[in-house]
């Protein structure tokens, strides 16, 4: 069994409202410094078969066929036993 | 005899129901498919309503985009055939890649609902022939995620190009760029808007009738020899 993250996030240049207002609600609860938030995705998979090349190709096919828009997003794909 | 205008139903579809009324209404016959349809059952174009298909998992559209009766309105939409995309609709046919750039989460994170002026800027789509260029209507809105984003060069593109289909006026409710309400594919048989004129189709029900002519426009293109 084998293990696939991986973590979704709008591209820098797009402007991701739910992050501006977690960190207007840090601000306000007192968490003193907070320059931004950015809110992302993580998708956790587990696959049966090793954690292999063939592995990271096909986790990478799941993160540009599906899991990601990759006009608004970028990722990242991490595998592990 | 009329033409005959798939609509399609996705699991959370909302206004599958109007759209096809608004094709009646125009004088087509609605034809109703259902997103496990392998094929669009020979009609002469498609519209995509609006909702929360899948219940807007993932991102709104995503999931949608591969269901089976997607990969017939793709192929059919490559040779020709006219497809319309309405709010859910929209969002779909930019995650299917037919048409450029993406909606994203409203600027203002509110769902928006109201009667929003726009005004068309291009009328050599299958969908827009019956309007008249610089015209200005006032069709209902309701979207949370329908702000319109692409890079810069494909904006550019898009405006190049006359690929504007529509632009908010007076206000932009969702954080659109450039006031884009609705854009379309090169060819202009794909439309994707994202304010509902199946809505505004008849004076009982409609703010205006306004949107009729999205639904007549396409029918006078199939009936021209």
């Amino acid at each position: 069994m084998a293990r696939v993250v991986v973590d979704v996030m709008l591209k820098p240049e797009i402007l991701d409202p739910q992050g501006q207002a977690v960190q207007g609600a840090l601000g306000r609860l007192g968490f003193a410094g907070v320059t931004s938030v950015r809110q992302g995705k993580q998708f956790v998979i587990d696959v049966d078969g090793p954690a292999d090349d063939a592995l990271r190709s096909r986790a990478d096919e799941m993160a540009t066929t599906l899991l990601a828009n990759l006009v608004i997003e970028d990722y990242t794909v991490q595998v592990a036993d | 005899m009329a033409p005959r205008i798939g609509v399609v139903t996705f699991p959370g579809s909302l206004d599958d129901r109007d759209a096809a009324r608004a094709v009646r209404l125009a004088g087509g016959e609605p034809v109703a498919l259902w997103h496990k349809d392998n094929s669009v059952a020979g009609v002469d174009a498609v519209v995509l309503p609006g909702g929360f298909s899948y219940g807007d998992y993932l991102r709104c559209g995503a999931i949608s985009r591969f269901s089976p009766v997607m990969a017939a309105v793709i192929e059919g939409a490559q040779a020709g055939l006219p497809v319309l995309g309405i709010c859910n609709g929209f969002q779909i046919l930019c995650e299917s890649g037919l048409l450029p750039g993406a909606l994203t989460r409203n600027d203002n994170l509110h769902f928006v609902c109201r009667d929003q002026r726009l005004r068309i800027e291009s009328v050599t789509t299958a969908w827009t022939s019956g309007y008249t260029a610089g015209q200005e209507i006032v069709v209902p809105l309701k979207n949370g995620e329908g702000g319109y984003v692409a890079d810069e060069r494909t904006l550019d593109e898009l405006e190049a190009e006359g690929r504007v289909v529509a632009r908010y006026l007076e206000v932009n409710p969702n954080g659109s760029r450039r006031d884009i309400a609705g854009i379309s594919n090169a060819a202009g048989n794909v439309v994707g808007l994202m304010p509902h004129p199946e809505h505004a189709v008849e004076p009982l029900t409609g703010p205006t009738t306004d949107g009729l002519a999205f639904f007549t426009s396409v029918l006078t293109q199939l009936v021209r020899p």
